[in-house]
């Protein structure tokens, strides 16, 4: 079981002054959700959190050492990061994608053996894109990539799980089972963040939630407390109607 | 396991026919048994001479040489990821160029032309990586075109060189720029290089492969991205630096080599690095062999026939692929 704190932390938005500091403690079994819109520095946030971005002020600790002191292949045995945008310039195919999970587990003269062979596999198995393993990633549609990406971070098997955007691309039915799986990672002592764009997925799959405004003002705090109508139309700018649906709440723009 | 040595073995068994064709070959042929022979320590006293001191000195140099430059080639593209970066793309052999026909214009010989074509790459190496590097972002589009307008700025330098240099000392200088293994004499240090680098490159190929899907994601699995870019870079530039004191400059084998090979066997550098020692000597020895033969007992520059082959081939394979 790892956690994630933050000491003071101001993230190095360029040209934004620092806003509040953030002091966060992303503790085992918690969902957390950003939110916020375009420009806010969800991004940038994750990429400071997962140490390959230097923040302005303050640290990230991993289960209580200063990230920055940490080497990046014992960081990576920890914490995985989705990424929002991949580099895919030479060609590859799904399962040497999903393998490359393996990397931070291997020493230097090792090749991936059997055992990691079956790990990428089911990786890819539990995200439905099993039958695609011989493809090149690079001849799939945009949702099929996005699942092999997250199929490596769960080859990669991490305590911390940083996703940016993870239903990017996804249709409803995947972007449904992407979060159960995100859940059942954080039900199995696992450490989950995400920034999101739906609200309503905020909503109903995250625990704790972290609203981050333009100009480098943020809040935080359990859900139930983040949820409140008033702050998300301050977020977004955006006057919303608010419904009940299995006991989660709803919101939809209002004209 | 199986995966790596198959086509490892298939290369080298080209490699060393190749390097038998290029020893048996020219103004004598000698039949295979001959050659046999003379390596065995027999044989009569002109093929040995034949043999080990003319051509077998020669080929290993043009298979070192063509070695040294896929291999610069193949790690060149991985540090940027983009599969048209290249050492002469990147402007390392203009800048040897340039160090190599500033010690011909000055009269100077041997050793001095090689010291200075070599103190022409590294310095364009670091005037490249410098400028790209500018104010600390060091995207690769950035690198890339840096490097593209150092080697068009070398080209201007070259031309200029031509231009102003007497007549006799042009068909030198010109057959050093298009390439010329006609006084490679010393493989040894070359093939040294080749082969640690090789035994080198192994334990670092996962983390290529990884580097290979852009600096963020191999940080987050875990590779110090900084100081490997920087491994790469130097030892690229000083093979690229090594195979051009060897032999001048010849173009297109760190292209073609690892494009043909990537195409054929996927990417994973711990196959393709070797792959493209094999491949890139091989198709060197047998580019020299053609040079010296094909209109004997004048030769050729042997960077002609690798454009000549190379382009061909290139266009083929990438109308074909996938």
């Amino acid at each position: 079981m790892s956690r994630l704190e933050t000491r003071g932390l101001v993230i190095d938005v360029p040209g934004r002054a620092d806003g509040r500091a953030l002091d966060l403690c992303l503790a085992p079994e918690q969902v957390w959700g950003v939110l916020g819109p375009n420009g806010a520095g969800k991004t940038t946030l994750l990429h400071t959190l997962a140490g390959l971005r230097d923040p302005r002020a303050g640290q990230v600790e991993l289960d209580g050492q200063p990230l920055a002191n940490l080497r990046r292949r014992r960081v990576a045995r920890q914490l995985g990061m989705i990424f929002q945008e991949r580099q895919d310039g030479f060609p590859a195919t799904v399962l040497e994608t999903a393998l490359i999970g393996r990397h931070p587990y291997l020493s230097a003269w090792q090749m991936e053996g059997g055992d990691d062979v079956r790990l990428a596999e089911e990786a890819l198995e539990r995200l439905d894109v099993a039958h695609l393993k011989h493809r090149l990633v690079n001849t799939l549609s945009g949702g099929e990539r996005q699942r092999v990406a997250i199929a490596t971070v769960l080859t990669q098997s991490p305590q911390l799980w940083l996703a940016d955007e993870p239903t990017n691309h996804l249709d409803l039915h995947h972007q449904t089972a992407v979060m159960a799986l995100l859940a059942e990672q954080s039900a199995a002592g696992k450490v989950v963040l995400m920034c999101l764009h739906d609200l309503n997925l905020a909503a109903r799959w995250c625990d704790h939630l972290l609203l981050f405004y333009p100009d480098g003002e943020a809040c935080w705090g359990p859900a139930s407390d983040m949820l409140v109508p008033s702050a998300l139309e301050r977020l977004y700018d955006q006057r919303l109607a608010t419904a009940e649906i299995d006991g989660a709440p709803v919101f939809v723009p209002a004209r | 396991m199986r995966r790596l040595t198959l086509p490892l073995a298939l290369l080298l068994a080209a490699s060393l026919a190749a390097l038998a064709l290029s020893a048996g070959v020219g103004s004598a042929n000698l039949a295979l048994g001959e050659l046999w022979a003379v390596l065995g320590g027999g044989g009569d006293a002109l093929s040995r001479t034949l043999i080990l001191e003319l051509r077998l000195p020669r080929s290993l140099s043009a298979f070192a040489t063509g070695g040294l430059l896929a291999v610069a080639g193949a790690l060149m593209q991985v540090l940027l990821r983009n599969p048209l970066a290249d050492p002469y793309v990147l402007g390392l052999s203009g800048g040897a160029a340039v160090g190599a026909l500033a010690a011909m214009l000055a009269g100077l010989g041997g050793m001095v032309i090689s010291g200075s074509a070599f103190a022409g790459a590294l310095l364009s190496t670091l005037l490249v990586f410098g400028l790209a590097h500018g104010t600390g972002s060091w995207t690769p589009s950035r690198l890339l075109l840096t490097g593209v307008v150092v080697a068009a700025g070398w080209g201007a330098v070259v031309t200029l060189m031509l231009a102003l240099s007497p007549a006799e000392r042009l068909p030198g200088m010109l057959y050093w720029l298009m390439g010329d293994l006609a006084y490679a004499r010393t493989p040894m240090p070359s093939l040294l290089v080749l082969v640690l680098v090789c035994l080198l490159g192994f334990p670092l190929g996962r983390s290529l492969n990884v580097l290979a899907r852009g600096p963020m994601q191999a940080a987050a699995l875990g590779v110090a991205v900084r100081p490997l870019e920087w491994t790469i870079y130097i030892t690229a530039s000083l093979l690229t630096a090594m195979a051009v004191t060897t032999a001048g400059s010849i173009g297109f084998v760190g292209l073609v080599v690892p494009h043909m090979l990537r195409l054929v066997l996927g990417n994973d550098q711990r196959l393709i690095l070797p792959a493209c020692a094999l491949a890139g000597g091989t198709l060197l020895v047998l580019a020299d062999t053609l040079a010296r033969t094909v209109i004997a007992p004048e030769q050729l520059p042997v960077g002609v026939i690798t454009a000549l082959i190379g382009v061909p081939t290139f266009l083929y394979l990438l109308y074909r692929s996938r």
